[in-house]
């Protein structure tokens, strides 16, 4: 791998920026591997990195239908923060959050992680309410978040409109070490070092089925390039988690929905943190490119067209519009859609399968991004010890069965 | 936004409807002889189709009435809608994806 320095950019930027080699090989991929990771999101590359670097887990692969980074990893609005209601949940992002803190320098690959402050605002009595609840929780377990008033809000985010508006802000919870990061780079990052420790990472390569032993163990998968055989199997295939578990005929308590989000066309520096509106559906925050990211609901049915309703992303810019009317004539550049899959607690599954040798993570919904080094990390625990992290104990398949869901549906009530 | 087929009133906007979810999920007659698996799978599994899924809609700001319909996940495309208590229609191509 060739090392990123500031030398080696000032050397290539002197010679006209030749002798930049690729980032990651393209190999074909081999008859077997001992570890093979489906879908190469954030969440599968980070898992196969750590995997490889923590584990020293042999030979792994990453199998990608289409490019990698190409599903929720690169269409997300890339909001990171911890500041969840139950311990487990706070336990799991603020983990995250952590590796996220030294994410560059460990895969030495700028994601551009920018700790500019979450602000999420309350509208209602009830609002108000719970997001001291989330505060109070927060504090006393050891994560991060304050309460403002309207006019510390507005301190806090100048753009903000604290005026007499249709759903008025009655506060703010902030998290200060929450913010953004670069979403392609993150997939990329994990990629080139994955890759720089052996890690086939194999794009264009749909798994169309799981192989199984005769004690009903993972044996391998079947792709669109052929069977390849695994003795360990993890999925992380976000949206399309139901559809690759059930090749191995396991069924899941998911829902998949289309979400949506769009970007502004580039502005200069106007804002200076990540806005979200819980109640009015609506966040918001500003790329280093100058763009507005902003982020609306999920449709109302489950669907897998990776497009939405335009009414969903219009009544997202209604909000915006009112709540910092400065956007008011700004045009919007693009718009799209991911496919998210909803657990009924709002909580992830990071686990272990009723099938032997085959792993899921999955359930992340509409709020996986910020937990992408987090969980990549347990998730590649788990597979390799063959049994959960303490972290993501909690996080079973089994929950929905005994009553021990992680509710944060309960505890938002929207997406997150 | 879609145009959906009311059984009753015939084709309205998305807006006047609300989603209920996979359609045919019977309540179990014996709950109380019922495993917590069982409980489990008829509260939370569901099959999340690929293809055509047969779900539950009721046109709130309409005639007010629920009705089940077929739709293409993979093209939001309602291939019938049908009135409760009937049969779904057989999807075109039961094995498309
Ligand atoms: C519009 C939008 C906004 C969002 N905003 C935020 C946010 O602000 N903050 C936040 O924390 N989260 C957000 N999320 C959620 C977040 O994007 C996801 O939870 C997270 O990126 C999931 O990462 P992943 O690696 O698991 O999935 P993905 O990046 O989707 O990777 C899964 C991969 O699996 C591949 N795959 C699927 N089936 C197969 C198969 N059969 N064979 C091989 N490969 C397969 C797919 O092609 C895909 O590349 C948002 C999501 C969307 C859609
Ligand atoms: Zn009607």
């Amino acid at each position: 791998m060739q090392p990123f320095s500031g030398l080696s950019l000032l050397k290539r930027g002197l010679t006209g920026q030749r002798g930049w080699t690729a980032q990651w090989r393209h190999p074909e991929p081999k008859s077997a591997y001992d570890a093979i990771i489906i879908g190469g999101g954030g969440h599968g590359l980070g898992a196969a990195y750590y995997l490889a670097s923590e584990h020293r887990f042999g030979s792994v692969a990453v199998l990608e239908k289409g490019w990698i980074g190409g599903g929720n990893t690169g269409r997300n609005t890339t909001i990171i923060r911890s500041n969840y209601l139950f311990d487990e949940s706070a336990a799991l992002y603020d983990h995250a959050v952590k590796l996220w803190e030294s994410l560059s320098q460990t895969l030495n690959y700028n994601v551009m992680f920018s700790q500019r402050g979450v602000l999420m605002l309350a509208h209602s009595v009830h609002d108000v309410q719970v997001s001291k609840r989330h505060v109070h929780a927060n504090r006393a377990a050891g994560v991060d978040n304050e309460w403002l008033t309207p006019e510390e809000a507005q301190a806090f985010c100048p753009p903000l409109n604290i005026g007499d508006i249709r759903y008025p802000v009655l506060g703010a919870a902030l998290q200060r070490r929450g913010g953004t990061a670069r979403h392609d780079a993150v997939a990329w990052g994990y990629a080139r070092a994955a890759d720089a420790l052996g890690v086939d990472i194999i794009e264009n390569c749909a798994v169309t089925g799981i192989l199984r032993n005769a004690d009903g163990s993972v044996a391998g998968v079947e792709t669109t390039r052929g069977p390849i055989s695994a003795r360990r199997v993890g999925v992380a295939a976000a949206g399309h988690s139901s559809v690759v578990m059930k090749m191995a005929g396991v069924e899941l308590p998911l829902e998949s929905y289309p979400l949506q989000a769009l970007v502004s066309e580039p502005v200069k520096p106007v804002f200076p943190c990540v806005v979200m509106s819980n109640t009015i559906h609506a966040y918001i925050s500003q790329s280093d490119k100058g763009e507005l990211v902003i982020g609306a609901g999920t449709d109302a049915y489950t669907s897998y067209t990776q497009r939405g309703g335009l009414h969903i992303s219009s009544h997202a810019l209604e909000a915006v519009c009112e709540l910092f009317p400065m956007f008011r004539r700004l045009r919007m550049l693009r718009n799209w859609g991911g496919i998210v899959d909803v657990t009924p607690d709002r909580s992830p599954i990071i686990a272990k399968t009723p099938v032997p040798g085959l792993y899921v993570n999955c359930g992340w919904g509409t709020g996986g991004f910020k937990a992408t080094p987090g969980a990549a990390h347990v998730f590649a625990w788990t597979i390799a010890r063959d049994e959960p992290h303490p972290i993501n104990a909690p996080f079973t398949l089994e929950r929905f069965r005994d009553g021990n869901l992680i509710d944060e549906a309960a505890a938002a009530a929207v997406a997150h | 936004m879609l145009l959906i087929d009311c059984p009753y009133c015939g084709e309205r906007p998305e807006l006047e409807f609300v989603y209920g979810g996979q359609a045919h999920i019977a309540r179990p007659a014996q709950s109380a002889e019922l495993s917590a698996q069982q409980w489990s799978d008829y509260l939370y599994r569901r099959d999340n189709t690929r293809g055509p899924h047969a779900e539950r809609w009721r046109h709130t700001h309409g005639c007010g009435r629920f009705f089940n319909a077929l739709r293409d996940t993979t093209s939001d495309h309602f291939l019938a809608t049908y009135r409760l208590g009937e049969t779904p229609p057989r999807a075109p191509d039961e094995s498309a994806s």
